[in-house]
């Protein structure tokens, strides 16, 4: 398989402007500049970016708690998403959500939300809107294997499913939700299988190899726009931050209950340097090439930071305002 | 044995009453997401795997709706489960089996079978946890005929009705509040039960009634105390059971004073603010000097950026200001 040089530059870059955003919010977590829950996605990064080199602004996505990644790769900005973790008005969500709701609509990212599985179904109606409207755009769910305990889940791939709705289930399987390890969750870990008797064609795949992410991706999103969704997904992972902010067991109850030489096993397997060896080995790219992305996105977060300084705060005056579109008087 | 100077935390307090419960009752278990982390439900169920083991204590998959059914269908059938919900903004996944289940069963089925159930959510906000990590839903239970729903302020009352909770033989909504988890208070270290349906004057005064619950009673009582210190009398109602409503105590202080400001930890419209105003207007109205005044959180989800929480919640301060406007 040959891809373009720039193509594979820009699914790098796209996973470095995920880490260098998030790991920008590291100081400013533990000395409390941050404040609300923040949900690092570093280590799954090559899954949003080799799903959404498949999208356009067209295709709609829905997140959950863990969404800085699908928000950036789906072409929300930086700032949107520094502006919101600080809670600004430069903030995708005007400092009213936080790093658990963003939004981009213009570039369709129509919103994340941190109740497990709850937005499972509303990716579904903007699949159903496609359909209904006759475009052969997508949507796409991404929740985590935690959210497979929700029956949700199942109600919406059945109905997906005798919908033939363009719908991509993305289930980034990390192996543990908050203090649970996934065997004490479900008898098997398997959970693409869970699609199969809903007639749904369902791949698991590694979910650090952006490349098998975006191939994974690139069938589902062809079926999809053909009228043949929905399409499950299913991307192991690891993340290599706190379930909550940086480190789970230095900050707060010490929860993090995930034994250490796991957690350096998969530090061996962080995708994006394993996805800059690979550019650089197989001489796809030059050093040069990634010199210039990681100066430029180190650039960018920094602009962006500047910007959410300079950025207000929100007003308790406008404690009122996005209640309502249209305020009744 | 008992020791009546032992200071416990609203934490400990929830957790002795669970522990000790279910060494009194074998037919008590507890089920939830989450019950194994401190991270979700504080200090309140430490030591219970220990002692119980999990055929009685379960942490469960994140399925809040299957879970909830499960402590109904159990208590249904000669169990007194208790399922807990680390936040209640988790809960609405459950509803069904509260709702429409739980709460009618007794009545729909001529009284054959009861639900000696006890739904327990936490109530965890502030943090710039944003909307959907911050919601106090306790009207919404209230609202419905079949549901009692009690809202300890104290850690007292925190053991005293949990107790009572997993005893009573109907289906029980027991919420508590993170922001009240490290008071400390004199708990009794037996086992004792506070009556359901019964509020408490936890501050005497004559010159004006606070009605409050939960963690807006504690702010009161601070407010009362501060107050107090400048020569007003405040007297505050600490409800203690939301719903059914300790009229008759409610009524004869706001009579007394001539005075009521009811404060709710949850949205003002259509509430437990409102119920208790429409119960003064109703049955006290000529005793009144003045109209009821309401304090509760404006009609608005809440807000994640904390300048715009400080104006959003309801603490000490705020109650004293409207004390004193309504004095003036
Ligand atoms: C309905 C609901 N129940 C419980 C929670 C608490 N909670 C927050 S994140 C989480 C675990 C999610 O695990 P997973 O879906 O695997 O996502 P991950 O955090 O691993 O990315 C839980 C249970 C919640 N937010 N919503
Ligand atoms: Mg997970």
């Amino acid at each position: 398989m040959k891809y373009e040089k720039s193509f594979l530059l820009s699914l790098y870059r796209t996973m470095l402007t995920i880490r260098f955003s998030e790991e920008s919010f590291i100081a400013p977590l533990l000395d409390g500049t941050v404040r609300c829950p923040v949900h690092l996605t570093s280590g799954e990064e090559a899954i949003a970016a080799g799903i959404s080199a498949l999208l356009t602004p067209e295709d709609k996505v829905f997140g959950n708690h863990r969404s800085h990644g699908h928000f950036l790769a789906k072409g929300g900005s930086v700032a949107g998403l520094i502006g919101e973790v600080f809670c600004k008005e430069a903030g995708c969500s005007h400092g009213r959500g936080g790093s658990m709701h963003l939004i981009a609509p213009e570039v369709g990212f129509l919103g994340a939300a941190p109740i497990v599985a709850g937005t499972i179904s509303l990716a579904m109606g903007a699949a159903l809107a496609h359909k209904i409207q006759g475009s052969d755009a997508v949507a796409v769910t991404y929740f985590g294997d935690g959210a497979a305990g929700e029956g949700v889940l199942y109600e919406a791939m059945n109905f997906a499913s005798i919908q033939n709705l363009p719908l991509i289930f993305v289930c980034e399987n990390n192996f543990y939700a908050t203090h649970m390890p996934i065997r004490e969750t479900r008898k098997k870990d398997t959970i693409y299988e869970s699609s199969l008797p809903f007639g749904i064609e369902a791949v698991r795949e590694d979910g650090n190899d952006v490349l098998k992410v975006y191939e994974a991706a690139r069938r589902a999103v062809e079926l999809c726009r053909n009228g043949k969704g929905p399409f499950f997904l299913e991307f192991m992972t690891y993340r290599l931050r706190g379930h909550v902010g940086p480190d789970d067991n230095i900050q707060g109850n010490h929860t993090d209950i995930r034994p250490p030489d796991e957690v350096a096993e998969w530090r061996k397997k962080d995708p994006i340097t394993r996805f800059r060896k690979y550019l650089l080995e197989t001489d796809a790219v030059e050093q040069k090439d990634i010199d210039v992305i990681d100066l430029d996105v180190e650039k960018e977060v920094a602009a962006a930071h500047q910007l959410v300084r300079e950025s207000d705060v929100p007003n308790v005056k406008e404690l009122n305002s996005y209640v309502f579109k249209k305020t009744v008087a | 044995m008992s020791s009546k100077k032992r200071l416990l935390n609203y934490a400990l307090a929830i957790n002795e009453a669970l522990s000790q419960s279910m060494a009194a009752d074998d037919s008590v278990f507890l089920i939830g997401q989450g019950l194994k982390s401190p991270w979700y439900v504080g200090q309140t169920c430490t030591g219970l795997l220990k002692d119980f083991g999990e055929q009685r204590i379960m942490d469960t998959p994140v399925s809040e709706n299957a879970v909830t059914g499960a402590a109904v269908g159990a208590s249904i059938a000669g169990m007194k489960g208790i399922v807990v919900h680390p936040r209640v903004d988790f809960m609405l996944y459950g509803l069904d089996p509260v709702i429409n289940q739980a709460a009618n069963w007794y009545y729909m089925n001529g009284g054959k079978a009861s639900v000696p159930v006890v739904i327990w959510g936490i109530i965890n906000r502030g943090g710039e946890q944003g909307a959907q990590h911050s919601q106090a839903i306790h009207s919404l239970f209230a609202h419905i005929p079949g549901l009692k729903v009690v809202m300890p302020a104290t850690p007292y009352d925190a053991k005293g009705l949990m107790a009572a909770a997993i005893n009573d033989p109907d289906p029980v909504v027991f919420m508590d509040d993170r922001w009240l988890y490290g008071i400390e208070d004199y708990v009794p270290e037996e086992l004792y039960e506070v009556e359901i349906g019964r509020a408490a004057v936890s501050r005497k005064g004559d010159n004006i009634t606070i009605v409050a619950s939960s963690y807006v009673a504690y702010e009161a009582m601070r407010a009362a105390d501060q107050l107090k210190k400048e020569g007003i009398n405040v007297e505050v109602v600490d409800l203690r059971t939301i719903k059914p409503l300790d009229k008759n105590t409610i009524l004869q202080s706001a009579a007394k004073t001539g005075k009521l400001l009811v404060v709710d930890g949850g949205w003002q419209s259509f509430g437990v603010s409102a119920e208790i105003a429409a119960l003064a207007a109703e049955h006290i109205f000529s005793d009144l000097d003045m109209p009821v005044k309401r304090l509760a959180l404006p009609d608005i989800p809440a807000p994640a950026s904390q300048h715009l929480e400080k104006g959003y919640y309801i603490h000490c301060d705020t109650i004293k200001s409207v004390v004193l406007e309504m004095l003036d």
